[in-house]
């Protein structure tokens, strides 16, 4: 009952985080918005029992990746965005039709999953286990996923970087 | 006890407005947003089938998609960053071009 009580709070905030995405006109009120579904998520994924997963969804997600957000907004000084007629026709579009799609999907798992209730704390194994599966049985895409790192890095580098200055070649 | 299709059914809800926000929205930092929004909502999924299923191997495939979302968030803003610098816009109804 509480593991239901816990689900619903955190899953609210979730929601409402996400709406409130939606609604904010300035991307920095957006950006905390997002800070906020992130980190009641990652309370949902420790009520599943999936502590390392929530421990990375606060240091990866909430930590580094919004940092970058938030810089980013700030170093290109955003302001309020403007709507045009081409987005006018995406909301009137867009909202009736997230609306139909969440409602249908819903109903199609309420009423046709034969899945079972999820205990809390579901998952088997700490995250000893885990590393354990990170390092053996799924080495060597963790190897690739280490290349992929490092030419994020570089490209985040060459695409940031100015070109030649006139004085350089003076 | 929370029944697994709750936790689709968020999951979902995430998406959904993820989905809704890149349609909607003109700012490019914020749509760059929105898309973040939709895999933290396939993480949940991940994760809740994980659970469901007692497969620890769920909660691997959530490590590196969060892996390669945090590649793309660099690349993505180090795009909109070059972007800014070209165009001094944000807008993306007025990038339309591919080369000035």
């Amino acid at each position: 009952m509480l593991h239901l009580i816990l689900f619903l709070i955190f899953g609210m905030v979730c929601v409402a985080g996400a709406i409130n995405l939606l609604v904010q006109t300035h991307p920095i009120n957006s950006a905390l918005s997002l800070v906020v579904v992130m980190g009641a998520l990652a309370a949902e994924f420790l009520l599943l029992g999936a502590e390392f997963v929530a421990a990375v969804q606060v240091i990866v997600y909430a930590g580094a990746v919004m940092v970058l957000f938030v810089f980013v907004i700030m170093l290109l000084n955003a302001g309020t965005e403007e709507h045009t007629n081409g987005s006018r026709v995406a909301l009137r579009i867009g909202i009736p039709g997230m609306l139909i799609g969440s409602v249908l999907l819903a109903w199609v798992l309420l009423t046709r999953s034969g899945t079972h209730a999820v205990p809390a704390g579901a998952l088997p194994g700490p995250p000893k286990t885990l590393g354990w599966l990170l390092f053996h049985d799924y080495l060597l895409p963790f190897e690739i996923t280490s290349v992929l790192v490092l030419i994020a890095i570089m490209g985040a580098v060459v695409l940031t970087a100015r070109a030649e200055s006139p004085r350089k070649e003076n | 006890m929370v029944p697994l299709s709750y936790y689709l059914i968020l999951g979902g809800i995430l998406f959904a407005c993820g989905v809704t926000g890149f349609l909607i929205k003109r700012n490019i930092i914020t749509i760059f947003m929105c898309i973040e929004l939709m895999l933290n909502g396939v993480n949940l999924t991940f994760v809740a089938f994980a659970a469901q299923w007692q497969a620890l191997a769920g909660q691997v495939f959530v490590f590196f998609v969060m892996v390669v979302a945090a590649a793309e968030t660099a690349v993505g803003l180090a795009i909109i960053i070059a972007v800014y610098r070209t165009r001094e816009t944000l807008n993306v109804d007025l990038v339309n071009l591919l080369k000035l």
